[in-house]
């Protein structure tokens, strides 16, 4: 031992630090509370948020990692305070989200013996992580948080787990942090080949009716202008999925819609009627695909992808493109015969006219009593700012807030897309937030998903930070009671909810509240939300038993999407 | 077509590896019909041999999520033909059924006798499973007190170095 020596405690802050991360999102406990007591001298150096439940950490620290494109760190004990991290994890893995998660463990020498608040996370997490280690040696800490930010956020980025024991955070050791900037057997950025390159753009100039997909791998790939100057050189019609809005704005004249089960009509619709179909960072989701036997058969598929692994995982691609899209669309760019197709267009928008005959008119301005959430989605877009996030939580609300928010510029759109995790919204909207309290954040959350995190209510009253919450209630999981009344002949089984008095607990945390049931009251409520400066809780009560249109019903193909 | 593919899988040495590839086997509902890890030619480098029965499509997705493993080098997959492959098989028979008969079948599998003790003998074969199968069945009149067979061991025969990965 000697004087520059330090705990492992505090090397795993300094690690933190030298990594540049702004927060933790975290929750103390028996197993960490060493790091926490080092963490007492560096409040000056790296802010700790704390959450009202470890779901909420992980959630937060998400949020954050999606609007600001770094990594989200979030920290818990042992034994529950781990295994409340599991939902995030999965939710961040499946979504790409690069987040690094520190558990502490119990002493190492009581490993496996099940001492109190044991569990093993490395193996409960290794389905739910992109990597995932244990560190029992004070030396073994900072390079394993170096690695762990370095596989968090190369490549396609995905959630990391650190499981340090107890001795490991109390034990003396040197630091040096050096960063990782390599692993032998991790080659996150495959190469670009030009043949590849060649054949798809000889694919694109011949096609008669081409039609791109975009997804979440524009944003992650930081290739939002790449997308932009090919689809003004080559005119083709653009549509996104839920990750990837707001990649392209939606002002631009290329872009036609939203896919997927609530997408909009013309973009399913002629997903089965163009020729070549380009893919650009999507990974083919069921949700998007419908019956992929019947999914785009008629068409050559070009697939822009990152992950080898999602290379004819789902769709068989003729020219599949691997690598960083963003070098693939800066040579494909070069590549492809300037253009334009205006009777492909023509096609798009006839079909948006005939949804918004159908659909778009009676969500936007409805005649009938009840409030539609779609009505308040669009005085929202008359008093938000262009650059506004929205945090969606999981259902109807997020299907109706999505198509109608008007996204105009990238990492706007934040919501739970490949898990559906009911409960993300309220802690994501604070970690989005918290990145940039100058921005306008708003969390449009359900009745039901509002329960199952609701005690963050309670982390946003202590940063004070200024979330506009949008409870859209109609006692009801509105969601799947729909499906219910498609699918399970009108049988309500347990969606009804009895509620408590929302307002009384948004009170109850110091919000600014507001409770709107009538149509006269909605927008004047919605600009007053706007000009608060806090944190403000906005409760719209909402036709009980309304439903989201377009549809298309599981099994059914792109083309049998419904409009009622 | 389902058929029998073997996934030749080179990873670094780190804990929990092998619970990871098995993940991606569980998670498909895919049967792992033989499992053996080794050190490879490099120190450090280890090599894990799978077998599955399934079909071209599944073990290709299984390959290239197995290689998604951070710690996952290469991961290559092969049919019977593209490898040379032998597996162990141990048969623990009493040593009251002995018989001149026995010595015939040993003879003519080209296996042996690797102990012999107090009570029974033990015999050991290597060889394809078929073959190691077919004397598991013959042994049966003899009496087999107990029987085991290895994962399979196998070279590729393609001239595919690892070197090339590293």
């Amino acid at each position: 031992m000697n004087d520059s020596q330090i705990r492992g405690a505090e090397i795993v802050i300094k690690s933190l630090v030298a990594e540049n991360a702004k927060f933790i999102f975290g929750y103390p406990g028996g197993a960490i509370m060493p790091v926490y007591d080092a963490l007492y001298d560096y409040m000056d150096q790296i802010q700790h948020i704390l959450t009202r439940h470890e779901q909420g950490a992980i959630h937060a620290a998400q949020g954050y990692a999606r609007v600001s494109g770094k990594v989200g760190v979030c920290m818990a004990t042992s034994g529950p305070g781990a295994t409340n991290l599991i939902t995030g994890m999965a939710d961040a893995l499946i979504d790409s989200t690069p987040l690094v998660c520190i558990t502490g463990q119990v002493l190492s020498p009581l490993l496996g013996t099940d001492a109190f608040q044991e569990t093993d996370v490395v193996g409960i997490s290794m389905p739910a992580t992109k990597w995932n280690i244990q560190v029992r040696r004070v030396e073994d800490i900072a390079p394993a948080i170096a690695k762990g930010f370095h596989i968090a956020r190369s490549g396609r980025p995905g959630p990391v787990l650190i499981d340090i024991t107890k001795d490991a955070q109390v034990a003396l050791g040197d630091y040096n942090y050096v960063p990782c900037l390599n692993i032998r057997s991790y080659r996150p950025y495959p190469k670009v080949e030009d043949s590849v390159i060649d054949a798809a753009a000889e694919l694109i100039n011949n096609a008669k009716r081409p039609y791109l997909l975009y997804g979440q791998g524009v944003i992650l790939g930081k290739a939002e202008s790449q997308l932009k100057a090919f689809l003004d050189k080559t005119g083709i019609p653009a549509a996104c999925t839920l990750l990837g809005t707001g990649a392209l704005s939606e002002e631009h004249p290329n872009y036609v819609g939203k896919l997927g089960m609530h997408g909009n009509y013309a973009p399913n619709m002629l997903t089965n009627k163009c020729d070549v179909l380009i893919s650009v960072g999507m990974r083919f989701d069921d949700r998007v695909t419908g019956d992929v036997k019947r999914y785009a058969k008629q068409a050559k598929v070009i697939h822009l992808e990152l992950d080898p692994a999602e290379i004819n995982k789902i769709v068989k691609a003729d020219v599949p493109v691997l690598g960083d899209c963003k070098v693939s669309l800066e040579k494909l760019v070069e590549k492809v015969e300037k253009k334009e197709h205006p009777e492909w267009f023509k096609q798009f928008r006839a079909l948006e006219a005939e949804e918004k005959r159908v659909v778009v008119g009676n969500d936007l301005s409805p005649t009938k009593n009840g409030l539609t959430m779609g009505e308040v989605i669009r005085h929202i877009n008359e008093f938000k700012a262009d650059d506004a996030i929205l945090v969606t939580d999981v259902g109807q609300h997020q299907m109706v807030a999505w198509r109608y928010f008007e996204y105009k510029t990238s990492r706007t759109q934040v919501t739970s897309g490949g898990l559906g995790t009911m409960g993300f919204s309220l802690p994501a909207a604070l970690g989005a937030q918290l990145h940039d309290y100058s921005k306008e954040v708003i969390c449009v959350v359900g009745d039901g998903g509002i329960q199952m995190t609701i005690q963050e209510l309670g982390a946003i009253m202590q940063t004070k930070a200024p979330v506009k919450v949008v409870l859209l209630n109609n006692n009801f999981l509105g969601m799947v009671r729909q499906w219910q009344q498609l699918f399970f002949d009108k049988r309500y089984s347990f969606t009804e909810l009895d509620n408590p008095d929302f307002i009384k607990i948004a009170e109850a945390y110091n919000f600014k509240v507001q409770i709107v049931d009538e149509r006269v009251d909605l927008r004047q409520a919605v600009a007053e939300m706007f000009v608060h400066d806090g944190p403000y809780f906005l409760e719209v009560k909402v036709e009980k038993e309304d439903n989201v249109f377009p549809m298309i019903a599981t099994g059914s193909s792109v083309e049998e999407v419904r409009l009622k | 077509m389902k058929r029998r593919y073997t996934i030749s899988v080179f990873t670094e040495n780190f804990i929990g590896i092998l619970s990871r590839i098995t993940l991606i086997f569980t998670r498909r509902g895919i049967n792992i019909d033989g499992f053996t890890a080794s050190e490879s030619r490099e120190e450090g480098i280890y090599r894990i041999t799978i077998e599955v029965n399934t079909t071209e499509e599944q073990v290709i997705q299984l390959s290239r999520q197995i290689e998604k493993i951070i710690d996952v080098i290469k991961a290559f997959y092969y049919v019977d033909d593209e490898m040379v492959f032998q597996e162990i098989a141990l048969y623990k028979i009493p040593i009251d059924s002995i018989d001149p008969g026995l010595e015939k079948v040993i003879r003519q599998y080209n296996a042996k006798i690797i102990s012999a003790e107090k009570d029974f003998v033990v015999i050991e074969m290597t060889g394809h499973k078929e073959d190691t199968q077919d004397l598991l069945e013959v042994l049966k009149e003899f009496n087999v007190l107990e029987f085991v067979r290895s994962g399979r061991v196998a070279v590729a025969k393609p001239m595919v170095s690892i070197d090339k990965y590293l």
